[in-house]
């Protein structure tokens, strides 16, 4: 058992299961050579040569396309989008054909591919490098979408997105990348994709987040009164959604505050809103609460810590949940 | 355009002085020729620093069959000296042709008495889809088309009346049946050429002798994803054939609004690949340029571009009206270039063919067409589940619950709501 950060722990998934799985290939801008910008994808080049890992020509839609073409013809592609920024060249193959394709042909052809994203701000980025576009694509139907925060979380859930005979769009959040290590087992596991995690349990108000912002909590948490219990969870897959867990914590703690970096309109929170006043309507004692970003273009990063949600801001809604 | 040669008017009739074509690139094949070392600097002026030729390109375009049915015998030969086609294959295509043509007919009066959707005729491009399908091999190499090349799809195992399901409105025409080796019918224009890409790919990952044909028209060169298609192609030299079907209108959009270009057989030239303008009513020019593009990508040469110049001879879709935007002295004029026309005419001329057997023929297409269209009308009707039942490999439980209850508002799909139970518990 190794303590590895979140890169390595997504390195280390990918090359087991390559090692395991001659169909799996990855492609995209600078995986190879480079090891990908933030280096996920260091030594696999050498490792597994340039057929295996390949190199592409800087066009996103292109990318998505052939790697959809792979997964057709029964190879297993794991395509990188440089930044979440970028997958607006390649959301028409994404929801048009990836997304599509099994109930277009009705299961007789299927594109089982791995998405490979960073997402989120927190790194002093310039701009489309740091925003949160997990909604969109929970949204279209046929697309699976996970956002794992930890090195352990990372590795089992890739895993399982590789194993997944649909497409899965896999998000990387970049501002904990480094940021802390964890032990992962070196041998394979695996983490169901619809599975949620309680992080800490509590039974006075329940947090659901995901991605970076699950540190956030954490420290938000860190600065409450003694007396004061809160549940969080980290939802670690966006659809399918691990409902029951967030149902089982609401009934109990009755308050829940969500908190995610997308903007608030149309955010995942406002599902998992939706969800949670039709599942325990009658045991909440607050309206639900959402606390993320706003309904503006992430700013540039001069300003981008006060435009993502932080532990301030979240223990405030913590504490107006609370005295509702 | 240095070295550059078109025909006119998207080669109506043009042809190019054929020859000098790059060395073990077979008939018409254009691909830029880099000048070598001594290549000869072209002083424009006294000028001490004279400019240098470092690209060169042209396109040639094949026919071998014109209008008329008379055919080039020495064209119509491959480098065996023997002939591209066999007589009896001729045969067997032109009566393949003749069907396909008369089902296209019947699809186009089914929607018009309210029995099938909008439908796009495939009437007129019949060599173009018919030689090139003919090239690939049936069960091994892949098609990737858009919806305009039907005759190619059903040459390789599609079942006839899946097309009439698809405008039907029914996924079970995109079902391809194990060992057919292709796509659905693509309806966002330009976005196939990057699957067979992939596909292509795949088949070069596994060292596998197998090609991935696709099919878009004119329009579709326009798009984004078909140059980025070109260039992974090329880049990867991938075993993959891109067969253009210039039938010259995008719905309402004549070619040359739709680009600069003088053909669209050049636009390839930029990829560094293999390209040629064909006849695309020409079933002998469609099936020997394809044939030559599929066996250098079977064998390792790489991906060829083929821009088959052909026509629409219908509307664009059931939908629209093509008086609306088109001369019909144009249309007339290519009604004379129909393929299936100059084929019988062809065959005639040979002996080999008469108004007997072309009555025979009609004959024999008429009850088959029936038969497509009765398998299509008569099969019931899907089940509402099935919209759920192909989303994903195994259902997730929301998904699970919608298709249980057929409801999507919380009531509706558990009135025993977890909510409520829990308070009837307190209480």
């Amino acid at each position: 058992m190794a303590n590895l950060t979140l890169v390595q722990a997504i390195t280390l998934a990918l090359q087991q299961e390559m090692a395991k799985d001659s169909r799996v290939v990855i492609l995209g801008e600078d995986v190879g050579m480079n090891g990908g910008v933030f280096r996920v994808t260091e030594g696999l080049l050498k490792q597994f040569g340039p057929e295996r890992v390949i190199d592409t020509p800087l066009a996103e839609s292109g990318i998505m396309g052939t790697a959809i073409g792979l997964a057709m013809a029964g190879m297993r592609p794991v395509p990188e989008i440089q930044f979440e920024g970028f997958l607006g060249p390649a959301y028409d193959q994404l929801v048009n054909h990836a997304a599509r394709y099994r109930t277009r042909s009705r299961g007789a052809i299927t594109v089982p591919l791995t998405v490979r994203v960073p997402v989120g701000g927190g790194i002093h980025a310039p701009e489309l490098h740091s925003d949160s576009p997990e909604a969109i694509y929970a949204h279209q139907p046929g697309l699976k979408v996970v956002m794992p925060c930890t090195p352990y979380d990372a590795k089992g859930l890739l895993i399982s997105a590789l194993r997944d005979p649909d497409p899965v769009i896999f998000f990387e959040p970049k501002r904990v990348y480094r940021s802390f290590r964890e032990e992962v087992p070196e041998e394979e596991y695996m983490i169901p994709i619809g599975q949620a995690k309680v992080v800490t349990e509590g039974t006075d108000l329940t947090v659901v987040s995901w991605g970076a912002s699950v540190f956030q909590c954490l420290e938000a948490l860190d600065a409450l009164p003694e007396d004061v219990s809160v549940e969080l969870i980290d939802l670690r897959s966006i659809y399918p959604l691990d409902l029951d867990t967030v149902v089982q914590s609401v009934q109990k703690t009755r308050r829940c505050v969500i908190v995610h970096e997308a903007p608030k309109t149309s955010g995942f929170g406002a599902e998992l809103s939706a969800l949670i006043q039709e599942n325990c309507f009658l045991h909440l004692e607050a309206p639900v609460q959402r606390v993320t970003g706003f309904d503006t273009v992430m700013p540039y990063y001069k300003l981008e810590l006060d435009y993502l949600p932080n532990a301030e801001r979240i223990g405030g809604a913590i504490g107006q949940c609370l005295a509702y | 355009m240095e070295g550059a040669h078109a025909p006119e008017s998207g080669g109506l009739g043009a042809r190019s002085e054929r020859g000098g074509v790059t060395a073990g690139l077979g008939v018409g094949y254009a691909r830029a020729s880099r000048p070598g070392p001594d290549s000869v600097a072209v002083a424009r002026s006294a000028d001490p620093m004279p400019l240098k030729k470092v690209y060169e390109a042209r396109i040639d375009y094949l026919q071998i069959m014109d209008e008329h049915g008379k055919l080039d015998e020495k064209l119509a030969k491959g480098i065996d000296g023997k002939p591209v086609l066999s007589d009896d294959e001729v045969l067997e295509l032109y009566r393949f042709m003749v069907k396909c043509r008369a089902l296209d007919e019947v699809a186009f009066k089914l929607q018009r008495s309210g029995r099938m959707g909008t439908y796009p005729q495939n009437k007129g491009q019949e060599a173009a889809a018919i030689g090139s399908g003919y090239a690939a091999k049936r069960g091994v190499d892949w098609l990737v088309p858009c919806y305009r090349e039907n005759a190619a799809l059903f040459m390789h195992g599609l079942p006839m009346h899946y097309v009439l399901l698809h405008w039907m409105g029914d996924e079970r025409g995109n079902q391809i049946p194990e060992g057919v080796c292709q796509t659905p019918l693509c309806i966002p224009i330009g976005t196939q050429m990057l699957h067979a890409t992939g596909i292509a790919w795949a088949f070069k990952m596994r060292k596998e002798p197998r090609v991935a044909i696709t099919y878009f028209g004119d329009g579709a060169t326009s798009e984004g994803d078909f140059h980025e298609a070109m260039n992974f192609a090329s880049v990867f030299a991938t075993p993959t054939v891109f067969f253009c079907q210039n039938n010259h209108w995008a719905i309402s959009v004549p070619r040359e609004s739709q680009m600069a270009s003088e053909t669209v057989a050049q636009k390839a030239l930029a990829y560094g690949m293999p390209t040629i303008q064909v006849d695309g009513n020409d079933l002998f020019a469609v099936y020997k340029a394809t044939k030559e593009a599929v066996d250098r990508a079977r064998g390792g040469g790489g991906p060829s571009f083929i821009e088959a110049v052909t026509y629409r001879l219908a509307d664009h879709t059931t939908a629209d009206d093509a008086r609306r935007y088109r001369d019909e002295k144009e249309v007339e004029a290519w009604r004379g270039k129909d393929p299936v026309i100059r084929l019988r005419k062809y065959l005639e001329a040979k002996g080999m063919w008469d108004d007997a057997k072309q009555g025979a023929l009609e004959d024999e297409a008429k009850p088959m067409v029936a038969a497509v269209v009765k398998s299509a009308e008569g099969i019931e009707k899907p089940s509402v589940e099935d919209f759920f039942d192909h989303t994903f490999a195994a259902l997730p439980r929301e998904l699970e619950l919608q298709r249980r209850t057929m409801q999507t508002h919380s009531l509706g799909q558990d009135p025993e709501q977890a909510g409520l139970r829990g308070v009837a518990e307190r209480a």
